[in-house]
C-alpha cells in the first residue's frame, strides 16, 4: 500500500478513555484508508467508536479523558499526528471538515447563516468581506437555499435546512475530506431524501471523499462506494459496496443485514444476534464478537483474528474464513 | 376479520399556542380490530403521538369520540377512567427518560400494582413482577438493578413489563424501538410479536420507520399534519400507494440492497405549519399533482374500495 494513493490511511490507531469505571477501549488498533473521490460508509452499533475514530481524524478528542495511545494517520502523505495544533487548525475546515448529527451542535444560534459561511471562508482564505459573503450566498444557493435567507437566524429554519447550511459551511472552502457523522438521523425520511440527494450532488460536482458514519445500511447502499464494519473499536469486515452486501462474510454483518426487517418480504420473525454490545471497559478476550457469534470455536476467544483477503479487495477479521484464504 | 376493539371518530386535539391554535389531531377516524396491530406512519410532529396520548386521555381530546369495546370512553368519570385505563396501556419511546431513574426494577415494575392496589400480599406481588420479567425476557437476576445500570434493550423491556403488568388487552407503542441499534430493535420486536400472540393484545404501533411498521402491522395509516391521509391493510399500501405523499414516503426509504434502484421522489419543501392551517388539502403546497380545488376544499378519508381509504381529490 501506497502511502501516496490514498487520500487517508489509517494505521494501528488505538485511543482510550480514562473514566471512574475504568479504561474504555474505544478504538482498537483499527485500520482504514480512503482514496480521492471515494465514499466510505462507517457502520457499527452504538459505543463501536465511530464518533471517537472521526475525532481521532480531526485530533478533536477530548483529553482528558480521551488519548491517542498508538497509531499512525496519514492525510495526503502526512502523518496528521506529527501535527501542531495551529496546523491542524488550518487543516479542519479547509482540507477536512466534519458534520455533525444534530446541526445546532455546528451553528452559532446568535449569528447569521451567511455570516457563518463567510466567516469560515475568511479563516482559510485571503478575501475581502464582500467577495466572502458574496461566495457565502453562493453556497447557500449551492445547497438549494435563497440567498435572501443569507441574513436570516439558524432558528428560522427547518431541521433539514439548517443541516443543508451546516453542509454549506462544510463545503465553503473545498476540502478533499468529508466527515459526517450521521448527518440524517434526526431528519425525517423525505427530508433525509433530499439531503442525501445534495451530497451525491455536491460529492461528484467538488471530486470530495468522503467517510459516511451510519447506522443505516440503506444509506450506505445507496451513497457509499466501499464500507467498513466497525465492532467493539475495529474494523471487522471491509469491501466495496456489491460484495460486502451480496457476500456478507463475518458473523456480524450477516447477524446485522439479518436484524433488518425486509421491505420486500413476509417475516414472521427477525433473525436476531443475541446477547449485547460488549462492555467496553472489558472487552472479551479473542476475538471481541466471539461471545455472541453463532458460530464460534475454541480458538476464537483464545487469539485475535488478523484481517484476511478472502476475494480481492474484500477483508474480513475471522477465522472462519481463515481456510479459504489458503485455497 | 375480528372484532373491532378500538374505534376513533373524528378525534381532535388542538393546543392552545401563542402563535394560535395548533391542530396537532385534526378529525382523525380509524377501527383496529382484536388481536390486530394498526401501524401509524408520518414524519416528526404530524401528530402520531398526540393520537395515541389522546385516546388513552393522557391529553383530553378537543373534540370526537373513541369507542373501545362498544363504550364511548370520552364519557367515563374519573374513576371508570382509572379502571379503564388499567385495559388500555402506553410504552414510549425513551426508555430512559420515561423511567424514573431512583426506582429498582422491582419497584418500576410493581408501581402501576400498587397504584392500582391489585395485590393484597407483598409475596403475591414479588410473584407477579417476577411473572411479568420472564414474559418480557428480563433476568430475575436484574431484580435489584437500577435502569441507568442497564443497556436500552434491557430498558426497554422494563417498560414493556411495566405495561403488561395490569394485563392490559390494548397497548399504544409509541416508536417502541426508534432509539435502539438494529440488532437490539430485532430483538424487542420479536418479543412484542410474542407477546401479542400469546397475550392477544391489539396495538396501536407509531414509528416513523416504515420498514418497521411493514413489519409488525396488519394495517398501516398514514398521517400528514395531523389527518390520516391514507389507510389501507399493509401489503397494498406497500405494493400501490395511492397518495402522492405516501408514495413520495415510500420512495423516499433507503433499501438496505445494492442495485435495487428505485425511483425516487423528491418533494419540494417543508411540512407548512399546524398552527391555524388554512382549508384544503395539507399536502397542497408540496404536491406535483395540485389543483385549484385542493387549495379550496379539504380531501376527505374515502373509501376507495378493497379496505383502502386515501384522502385525495384525484384518487377515486
Ligand atoms: N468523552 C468520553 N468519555 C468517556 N468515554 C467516552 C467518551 N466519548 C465516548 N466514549 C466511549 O467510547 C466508546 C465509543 O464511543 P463513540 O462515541 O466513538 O461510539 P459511536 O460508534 O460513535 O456510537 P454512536 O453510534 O452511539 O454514536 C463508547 O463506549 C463511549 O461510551
Ligand atoms: N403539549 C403540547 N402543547 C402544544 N403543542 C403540542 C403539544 N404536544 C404536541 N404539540 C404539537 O402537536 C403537533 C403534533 O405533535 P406530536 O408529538 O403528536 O407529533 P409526532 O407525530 O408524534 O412527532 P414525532 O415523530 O416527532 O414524535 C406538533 O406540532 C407539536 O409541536
Ligand atoms: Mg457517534
Ligand atoms: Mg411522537
Amino acid at each position: 500500500m501506497s502511502k501516496n494513493k490514498n487520500l487517508l490511511d489509517i494505521k494501528n490507531l488505538t485511543i482510550h478513555y480514562g473514566t471512574d469505571s475504568g479504561t474504555v477501549y474505544a478504538v482498537d488498533n483499527l485500520n482504514l484508508d480512503i482514496g480521492y473521490g471515494e465514499t466510505l460508509g462507517f457502520v457499527g452499533e452504538t459505543g463501536a467508536g465511530k464518533t471517537t475514530t472521526a475525532l481521532g481524524i480531526m485530533q478533536l478528542i477530548p483529553n482528558p479523558p480521551g488519548k491517542i495511545i498508538d497509531g499512525e494517520i496519514y492525510f495526503e502523505g502526512e502523518n496528521l499526528l506529527n501535527k501542531t495544533e495551529k496546523e491542524m487548525r488550518d487543516i479542519r475546515g479547509s482540507k477536512i471538515s466534519m458534520i455533525f448529527q444534530d446541526p445546532m451542535t455546528s451553528l452559532n444560534p446568535v449569528m447569521t447563516v451567511g455570516d457563518q459561511i463567510a466567516e469560515m471562508i475568511k479563516l482559510h482564505d485571503k478575501v475581502t468581506n464582500e467577495e466572502a459573503d458574496k461566495r457565502a450566498k453562493e453556497m447557500l444557493e449551492v445547497v438549494g437555499i435563497r440567498k435572501e435567507r443569507a441574513k436570516d437566524y439558524p432558528h428560522q429554519f427547518s431541521g433539514g435546512m439548517k443541516q443543508r447550511v451546516v453542509i454549506a459551511i462544510a463545503l465553503a472552502c473545498h476540502p478533499s475530506l468529508i466527515i459526517a457523522d450521521e448527518p440524517t438521523t434526526a431528519l425525517d425520511v423525505t427530508i433525509q431524501a433530499q439531503v442525501l440527494e445534495l451530497m451525491k450532488d455536491l460529492k461528484v460536482k467538488y471530486d470530495t471523499s468522503m467517510i459516511m458514519i451510519t447506522h443505516d445500511l440503506g444509506i450506505v447502499a445507496e451513497i457509499c462506494d466501499n464500507v467498513a464494519i466497525m465492532y467493539a473499536g475495529s474494523v471487522i469486515e471491509y469491501a466495496d459496496v456489491n460484495s460486502l452486501y451480496n457476500n456478507p462474510l463475518h458473523p456480524y454483518t450477516v447477524g446485522l443485514f439479518n436484524s433488518i426487517p425486509d421491505l420486500d418480504s413476509e417475516q414472521e420473525e427477525l433473525q436476531v444476534i443475541k446477547g449485547h454490545t460488549p462492555d467496553p471497559t472489558n472487552l472479551p478476550s479473542g476475538c471481541p464478537f466471539h461471545p455472541r457469534c453463532p458460530q464460534a470455536m475454541d480458538k476464537c476467544s483464545k487469539e485475535k483474528p488478523n484481517r484476511i483477503e478472502v476475494e480481492p479487495g474484500h477483508f474480513v477479521n475471522c477465522f472462519l474464513h481463515e481456510k479459504t484464504n489458503k485455497l | 376479520m375480528g372484532d373491532r376493539l378500538l374505534e376513533v371518530r373524528n378525534l381532535k386535539k388542538y393546543f392552545k399556542t401563542k402563535e394560535g391554535m395548533l391542530h396537532a389531531v385534526d378529525d382523525v377516524s380509524f377501527n383496529i380490530n382484536k388481536g390486530e396491530t394498526l401501524g401509524l406512519v408520518g414524519e416528526s410532529g404530524c401528530g402520531k403521538s398526540t393520537t395515541g396520548r389522546a385516546i388513552l386521555r393522557i391529553h383530553e381530546p378537543t373534540d370526537g369520540e373513541v369507542i373501545y369495546n362498544n363504550e364511548n370512553i370520552l364519557k367515563y368519570d374519573k374513576n371508570k377512567k382509572k379502571k379503564m385505563l388499567r385495559k388500555m396501556q402506553i410504552v414510549f419511546q425513551d426508555p430512559y427518560s420515561s423511567l424514573n431513574p431512583r426506582l429498582s426494577v422491582f419497584d418500576l415494575i410493581a408501581d402501576p400494582l400498587y397504584v392500582n392496589k391489585i395485590y393484597k400480599t407483598k409475596s403475591e406481588l414479588s410473584d407477579r413482577v417476577k411473572e411479568v420479567m420472564d414474559l418480557v425476557g428480563l433476568e430475575q437476576r436484574l431484580i435489584n438493578s437500577y435502569p441507568h445500570e442497564l443497556d436500552g434493550g434491557r430498558r426497554q423491556r422494563i417498560g414493556i413489563a411495566r405495561a403488561l403488568a395490569l394485563r392490559p388487552e390494548f397497548i399504544v407503542l409509541d416508536e417502541p424501538v426508534s432509539a435502539l441499534d438494529v440488532c437490539i430493535q430485532a430483538q424487542i420486536l420479536n418479543l412484542m410479536n410474542k407477546l401479542q400472540e400469546q397475550l392477544g393484545l391489539t396495538y396501536l404501533f407509531i414509528s416513523h420507520d416504515l420498514s418497521v411498521v411493514r413489519h409488525v402491522s396488519d394495517v398501516i395509516a398514514v398521517m400528514y399534519l395531523g389527518k390520516i391521509i391514507e389507510l389501507s391493510d399493509y401489503k397494498s399500501m406497500f405494493i400501490d400507494p395511492k397518495h402522492p405523499y405516501t408514495q413520495a414516503l415510500l420512495s423516499a426509504i433507503p433499501v438496505p440492497k445494492v442495485g435495487a434502484k428505485r425511483e425516487r421522489i423528491i418533494l419540494e419543501g417543508d411540512v407548512p405549519s399546524p398552527v391555524n392551517p388554512p382549508p384544503g388539502c395539507g399536502f397542497y403546497g408540496r404536491c406535483k399533482y395540485r389543483e385549484d380545488i385542493c387549495k379550496e376544499k379539504t380531501p376527505e378519508l374515502l373509501n376507495i374500495g378493497e379496505g383502502r381509504y386515501v384522502a385525495c381529490h384525484f384518487v377515486k
